[in-house]
């Protein structure tokens, strides 16, 4: 059981820097998700961990042990980490079983030993170990990326947007195996992602990487209800922004605390919140529709986009002619051109006014 | 995540040294003849240059190196066309024909030639055989270009309004323009390091002039001066490509296999075709099989006196095998370190490295052999005339072709598989072993085959720098055909076109890929 300590890292890519001062604790046996757009420096982040890339600054723990810091860097073979890459990245030229057991000390390699286990631990039938890697499907392939990293018991397993390249189907399939095995090895994870949902329930705790800065880390539905700034709120799913002035009294329901008055009413706002003029972040699930009545907000339907399970209704709001997006269950789609009442469930966030 | 190359990773150490070693080998010999001839004084050298000598050597080399080119340009992008764009019967035939001339050395074809047209001699003789010997240096390129073209580019022309002829003038011939240009370049060195056609069909140039220099007089101050003639001639050629090309690549944009080109309809145009690929093949490969075929039944039936002697081919062909194995092995260790740099490392020095070793080959091997003559009488007289200096020479000149190779099949192993080696718990060079070297074993083995055939048909540095006594294939035929015993010289000659037979399958192996040739 291993806890990794990021402290302080920096990193440069190209001589160009691309991480700046990062610091993470990834508590032993958990899961951790970096959620960032492309190029904002989380495979880098990775990679100086593995030990494929020196870094320019800070200190990286597994454990007690540091394996780099100022004047110490452990090569990557000696860190005692899995690995898997983007791609699988198996070997062409050996058979599963071999990529399997590539890890294993030569006389394992000989007897074939915990190839099969290995393969089941990840969902896969232990036949597939006489295959080809180029037989094998793309999320197949990932699973034995995935049992080739665990055959050495590595203590913290790194996974580098391990999904990405999968079609959608096969990739809640492949997550949910992976999600599986690794809790069955108890191991310490970093999932490096763009992917906000997968972020999101996949791990224990959620970075948020912009500009290689960790903009926020914390649980998922701490980051996801109360982001930090605009950028992680927008990053994080479907986000309304409104304009709103911060009121103390009494909340719509009564509650004690910040409130703000917005073109949607009076809302409950996370605290701490800045004062004044200020900008509201609502999730369109919070949005309610409901029939109109005397004395609350209404607004007309501009348009919906159906998806099926839900749909998003783009909403007109008669106060202030704001377009805010409401998410609404699929079997309960209001028609353009009506008019709707709404209201708001949940607390808000307010961010300082940006103009 | 494109940017994910690992190109941030420290670069060993031991894969630069080892790559600036080999780069400076390479370029050692260029400046050996620079300093040799920088040597002789400007006066002296002005006056050995002013000469009308001088002025034909440099006529001749001009109007063979004009001609041939055009010629072999002409015939070989024809031939693709026809080969890879038109309804031509039998392509595929076709395709394997037109490579099997590289199987016939240019002066085994010289000697099928004077065999059929003993009068055959000067310009239009060196011309008609160095053509037949090399259009498929254009061929090959081009070929594969069309092969790989979308068909899409067309349709696009065709779509933004253009007419059939004008999208392919102005859609498919520039595509095939940096291929034909490679082409163009590989025959210009070519010729201008040819020696056995040239001397046998006897129309000087400098690199025959040059070889006739070193064996009139040994200490060669007129022979440095044309091989820096010759060496400015070559690094002429190579920037007029360099800049003809231009920087534009040619790759396909877009992601998705490429549309296959629907081939062109010959009709009444079909028998006219057939009629020219045959008489090209016949004239290829007809002339040099026949007159082999014609001198064994003259030497076996006693129709001419020949010193031919069995035991002594057996002994050269073993010769000639152990010396090309040992080069290959050599070419291939020197090149493996090269073809990592450069594929993995693409910085100013990778690319001067490569560049080192593509300029070094493209010198004449008599220049190289000249070099490494004077090299080893003056500071290694160890190893002045033993297979050392001889090796060197091939590696030198033949390292190009491993290194593509080689560069080819480190696509197959990218640097995320060293590194997933890495992670599982394998040492730098546990990995290289266990992962580089195993995905890169085909194209090495393939580099090998190239360097073993190049090396035992080569003739102008064997017969510059073979230690006494040592002979080769073409070594061997060289001097029986110089003494007239063409009977003699036979054996020899099937015995260089059986070795380098594989090369056609090798350059046919991989049709899209460029040839190095």
């Amino acid at each position: 059981m291993t806890t990794l300590r990021i402290s302080g890292v920096a990193a440069s890519y190209d001589g160009r820097p691309v991480l700046h001062g990062l610091d993470l604790v990834v508590p032993s046996g958990t899961t951790s998700a970096i959620l960032g757009a492309s190029g904002c420096g989380k495979t880098t982040l990775l990679r100086v961990v593995a030990g494929f890339q020196p870094a320019d600054e800070g200190i990286v723990q597994l454990g007690d042990r540091t394996v780099a810091g100022p004047g110490v860097w452990v090569a990557p073979e000696k860190r005692g980490i899995g690995y898997v890459a983007q791609e699988g990245n198996l070997f062409p030229h050996l058979s599963v079983g071999a990529n399997v057991s590539y890890g294993l000390p030569r006389h394992a390699r000989r007897a074939g030993e915990r190839v099969g286990e290995l393969l089941e631990l990840v969902g896969l039938s232990p036949d597939l170990a006489a295959r080809r890697p180029d037989q094998l499907s793309g999320g197949q392939q990932q699973r034995v990326a995935l049992a080739r990293a665990l055959a050495r018991r590595p203590t913290v397993v790194l996974l580098d947007e391990p999904f990405s390249s999968l079609d959608a189907g096969l990739r809640s399939s492949t997550r949910e195996a992976v999600a599986q095995a690794l809790a069955h090895e108890d191991v310490t994870v970093v999932l490096v992602t763009h992917d906000q949902a997968e972020a999101l329930s996949f791990a224990d705790q959620v970075a948020i990487m912009h500009d290689g800065r960790f903009s926020q880390v914390g649980a998922p539905s701490e980051v996801y209800s109360t982001p930090a700034d605009r950028h992680a709120a927008a990053f994080l799913g479907d986000a309304v922004f409104l304009r709103g002035t911060a009121d103390v009294g009494e909340g719509p329901d009564g509650a004690d605390g910040a409130v703000v008055n917005t073109a949607l009413g009076r809302l409950v706002v996370h605290q701490p919140a800045p004062a004044g003029t200020v900008d509201v972040l609502i999730r369109p699930e919070q949005i309610l529709l409901r029939d109109m009545a005397p004395g609350i907000p209404c607004a007309e339907v501009l348009s919906t986009t159906y998806f099926g399970h839900d749909a998003l209704v783009a909403l007109r709001l008669q106060a202030d002619h704001t377009v805010v997006t409401a998410r609404v269950n699929g079997s309960d789609v209001p028609h353009t051109g009506s008019i709707v009442g709404l209201s708001v469930v949940g607390e808000a966030r307010a961010f300082e006014h940006q103009g | 995540m494109t940017s994910r190359r690992g190109r941030s990773n420290p670069t060993p150490v031991t894969v630069v040294t080892a790559s600036l070693v080999v780069a400076a080998v390479c370029v050692l010999p260029l400046l050996v003849v620079a300093v040799k001839a920088f040597d002789i004084g400007w006066g002296p050298a002005w006056d050995l240059l002013w000469r009308p000598r001088v002025g034909e050597l440099l006529r001749n080399t001009a109007s063979l190196v004009v001609l041939t080119v055009s010629l072999t340009t002409g015939l070989g992008i024809a031939a693709a066309w026809l080969v890879e764009r038109t309804s031509l019967p039998g392509a595929k035939f076709w395709r394997v024909l037109m490579v099997c001339p590289l199987a016939v050395p240019a002066f085994v074809n010289s000697y099928a030639w004077v065999t059929v047209r003993p009068d055959l001699q000067g310009l239009g003789g060196a011309v008609l055989v160095t053509t037949l010997s090399y259009f498929p240096f254009v061929f090959l390129p081009v070929a594969a270009v069309l092969r790989g073209l979308d068909q899409s580019l067309e349709d696009s022309a065709r779509s933004l309004g253009l007419g059939p002829w004008r999208s392919f003038f102005r859609a498919v011939l520039p595509q095939l323009r940096p291929a034909a240009l490679g082409g163009m370049l590989l025959v210009s060195l070519h010729l201008l390091s040819e020696f056995g056609v040239l001397a046998m069909l006897r129309f000087p140039t400098f690199t025959t002039a040059i070889l006739e220099q070193f064996q009139v007089a040994f200490s060669n101050s007129a022979g440095s001066l044309l091989a820096v003639v010759l060496i400015a001639l070559c690094l002429g050629l190579l920037t007029a490509e360099l800049l003809l090309r231009g920087t534009i690549r040619h790759a396909r944009l877009g992601r998705g296999a490429a549309r296959r080109a629907l081939p062109a309809r010959l009709g009444l145009w079909t028998a006219p075709a057939l009629i020219g690929m045959g008489a090209l093949t016949v004239l290829a490969l007809g002339v040099p099989l026949g007159s082999l075929v014609y001198w064994f039944r003259a030497g076996s039936g006693g129709l001419t006196e020949s010193a031919f002697d069995p035991a002594e081919l057996v002994t050269t062909l073993w010769g000639t095998l152990r010396l090309a194995l040992i080069a290959g092995v050599v070419t291939v260790v020197a090149a493996f370190p090269v073809a990592w740099l450069i594929a993995r490392r693409r910085t100013w020095l990778s690319v001067l490295v490569e560049r080192a070793t593509y300029v070094a080959s493209s010198l004449p091997g008599v220049v190289i052999a000249l070099a490494l003559v004077t090299l080893s009488v003056r500071y290694a007289r160890p190893v002045y005339q033993t297979s050392v200096v001889l090796v060197a020479a091939y590696a030198i000149l033949f390292i190009p072709r491993a290194m593509v190779s080689i560069r080819a099949a480190m696509a197959h192993a990218p640097e995320e598989l060293t590194e997933a080696a890495r992670a599982l718990g394998d040492g730098p060079f546990r990995a290289f072993v266990r992962v580089l070297v195993p995905l890169t074993a085909p194209g090495a083995l393939a580099g090998f085959a190239m360097v073993f055939i190049a090396t035992s048909t080569e003739l102008t540095a064997t017969l510059l720098l073979a230690p006494t006594g040592t002979q080769t294939l073409a070594t061997a035929f060289w001097s029986a055909s110089e003494s007239i015993d063409y009977a003699g010289a036979a054996p020899y000659a099937a015995a260089l076109v059986l070795v380098s037979a594989p090369l056609t399958y090798l350059l046919l192996r991989r049709p899209d890929e460029e040839p190095a040739l």
